[in-house]
């Protein structure tokens, strides 16, 4: 016992210093890679290190020009107001319609509420294929079937949302309601009875605080996928970018990101009040 | 499905009479077996083997606890009364049917006449204490009622009186996890008697409660098999428990049965026996 405590404590400080001496190294040799892999990247595309940081009050000075709105930009606001409203409630719309199906998808797939070991796992598939799929991509894609149509938008954001709900609805109910699935199931409660009191009400804060947070990406993420597919506000800015009117533009900018921090701070009290 | 339910000493007892027995006593008929194992094993995914040739028979009304080490097997044996596990192999007989055979539909016959009481509680934490108690109603229920949470007068009426005999009147509208874990428990027994049981399993029952909250549950368990001549099976870690609480003792080691008999006749050697040690390295050889 004693000689096995003896040689622990004469490693201890050999084993630290060396500890220390590989950190310093690892990081030594990260610094000086970066450092040449900066040097070799700005000589191969020209860039002008000194030139480049010289640039940045000016772009600013052209922003704080062009991208202010002015009396003509404020006068399409209602126009601006419309478009937003159509863009946020479709993402509502489809957060509220891939939550739907997300649960029922979760129930097939969850440990805990599986009928079929193999339904299971190809629901985990599909909706690992759904959510690594970005949304840009799938609107890339849905623009073939559907061509520029707020309906493409829909399909491309209800995907992506339909696999990434799935997999956390899975992993809620699996934390959530294993044991309380199990107590009523020892009662006798058919399947139905166990999902609708037992799964639902134990798991329903998280799942709300998950559908809340999708509308929030969602409205970001429609707005790009807007531009893509010539709806909603995205569209909106694309037509005033490319007609040059910044500060139209930038008026646009300004209301997406209040939406955005409005619908968050929203969610955030509807958290606080359900959970 | 009449066929499986046989009428219960004469009269089936009604929901009321159910929560009144829990006072009065009632004649005591002649004891049959309502519980029988018969060369039961259980092997999990064909590698782990959890119980091997367990045999036995419990009595109606008897208040049986097995003992034995973690993992030997105490659990996988209550679960297999309510088929939350399937033997593998041999018969398990509850009221004179065989439940390995049973289909979906004597499955949930057999669920609801045998009650469950967790370590955990296992409550819907998030809905009120008289919701978790009428979970126990669902086994007797169409689905669509149940999946709506529509229960009759009576069965709340029923709820409360199980609640005031429980000494839980007081917390019946709030929400189980404002509750401590006695509380709990007894929301779980009060679930279990909404069953209307002919057997109640309590898998660890007080594992995870202080020494009182412990005294509480098992006096409230010690009564209800005594007043309501209700079978109880238990899984107890706490040997003493065991021995002051219970009519017999199972004892079991890797899956086997090493005793079955009186507490009186379980010496300390055949306690040790059974957990696999030597003098000195139980709790129990402490004072």
């Amino acid at each position: 016992m004693l000689g096995k405590n003896q040689t622990f404590v004469n490693q201890t400080p050999l084993n630290q210093t060396s500890v220390f001496v590989k950190r310093k190294r690892t990081f030594t040799l990260v610094f000086l890679g970066t450092l040449a892999l900066f040097l070799i990247a700005a000589a191969a595309t020209n860039y002008d290190v000194i030139g480049g940081f010289e640039s940045i009050p000016k772009a600013i000075g052209w922003l704080a020009k062009n991208f202010v709105p002015n009396a003509k930009a404020w006068s399409r606001l209602p126009d601006i107001l419309t478009k937003l409203a159509e863009t946020a409630l479709v993402s509502v719309a489809v957060t509220v319609c891939a939550a739907l199906g997300a649960f029922f998808f979760s129930l097939l797939s969850a440990r805990t509420t599986k009928v079929n070991r193999w339904i299971g796992r190809g629901v985990r598939i599909i909706a690992a294929f759904l959510r690594n799929v970005p949304d840009i991509v799938w609107a890339i894609l849905l623009m073939f079937s559907f061509g520029q149509n707020i309906l493409t938008g829909f399909f491309a954001l209800f995907f992506a949302t339909l696999g990434m709900l799935t997999r956390t609805f899975i992993e809620t109910i699996d934390e959530v309601s294993v044991a309380c699935v199990e107590a009523l199931q020892a009662t006798g409660a058919t399947y139905l009875q166990t999902v609708f009191q037992g799964v639902i009400p134990s798991s329903l804060p998280e799942i709300v605080s998950w559908v809340l947070y999708m509308i929030e990406t969602n409205i970001r993420s429609s707005t790009l996928i807007g531009v893509l597919t010539a709806t909603g506000v995205g569209a909106m800015f694309d037509l005033y970018y490319k007609r040059m009117d910044y500060s139209a533009a930038s008026l646009v900018v300004i209301s997406i990101v209040v939406l955005v921090i409005a619908i968050e701070i929203i969610s955030n009290q509807i958290r606080k009040v359900i959970m | 499905m009449d066929m499986f339910l046989p009428p219960i000493r004469g009269t089936t007892p009604t929901v009321n009479k159910m929560a009144d027995k829990m006072v009065n006593k009632t004649r005591r008929p002649a004891p049959m077996p309502i519980l029988e194992f018969q060369n039961v094993s259980k092997i999990y995914n064909n590698t782990t083997t959890a119980l091997t040739d367990v045999s036995f028979s419990v009595d109606e009304g008897e208040f049986v606890s097995i003992i034995g080490p973690s993992g030997s097997g105490k659990s996988t044996i209550l679960r297999c009364v309510n088929r939350l596990v399937d033997a593998t192999r041999g018969e398990i007989i509850f009221d004179g049917h065989d439940i390995n055979r049973a289909n979906k539909k004597e499955l949930r016959q057999v669920r609801k006449k045998t009650g469950m009481i967790f370590q955990h509680y296992n409550l819907v934490d998030r809905l009120s204490v008289i919701e978790n108690v009428l979970h126990g109603r669902l086994g007797h229920k169409h689905t669509l009622t149940g999946v709506v949470g529509y229960y009759t007068e009576k069965e709340k009426e029923n709820a409360f009186q199980i609640l005031a005999k429980l000494g839980l009147t007081e917390q019946a509208y709030k929400r189980c996890d404002e509750l401590s874990g006695g509380q709990k428990q007894r929301v779980g027994i009060a679930r279990s008697l909404m069953q209307e049981p002919r057997l109640i399993l309590c898998d660890e029952p007080i594992a995870s409660l202080d020494p009182s909250a412990s005294k509480v549950i098992m006096d409230h368990l010690s009564v209800i098999n005594k007043n309501m001549n209700l079978t109880c099976i238990f899984n107890l870690h706490q040997v003493d428990v065991a021995l002051r609480y219970s009519k017999r003792i199972i004892g079991i080691t890797l899956g086997k049965i090493v005793y079955d008999g009186p507490p009186d006749q379980l010496g300390k050697e055949k306690i040790h026996e059974i957990y696999q040690s030597s003098e000195g390295e139980l709790i129990t050889d402490v004072g």
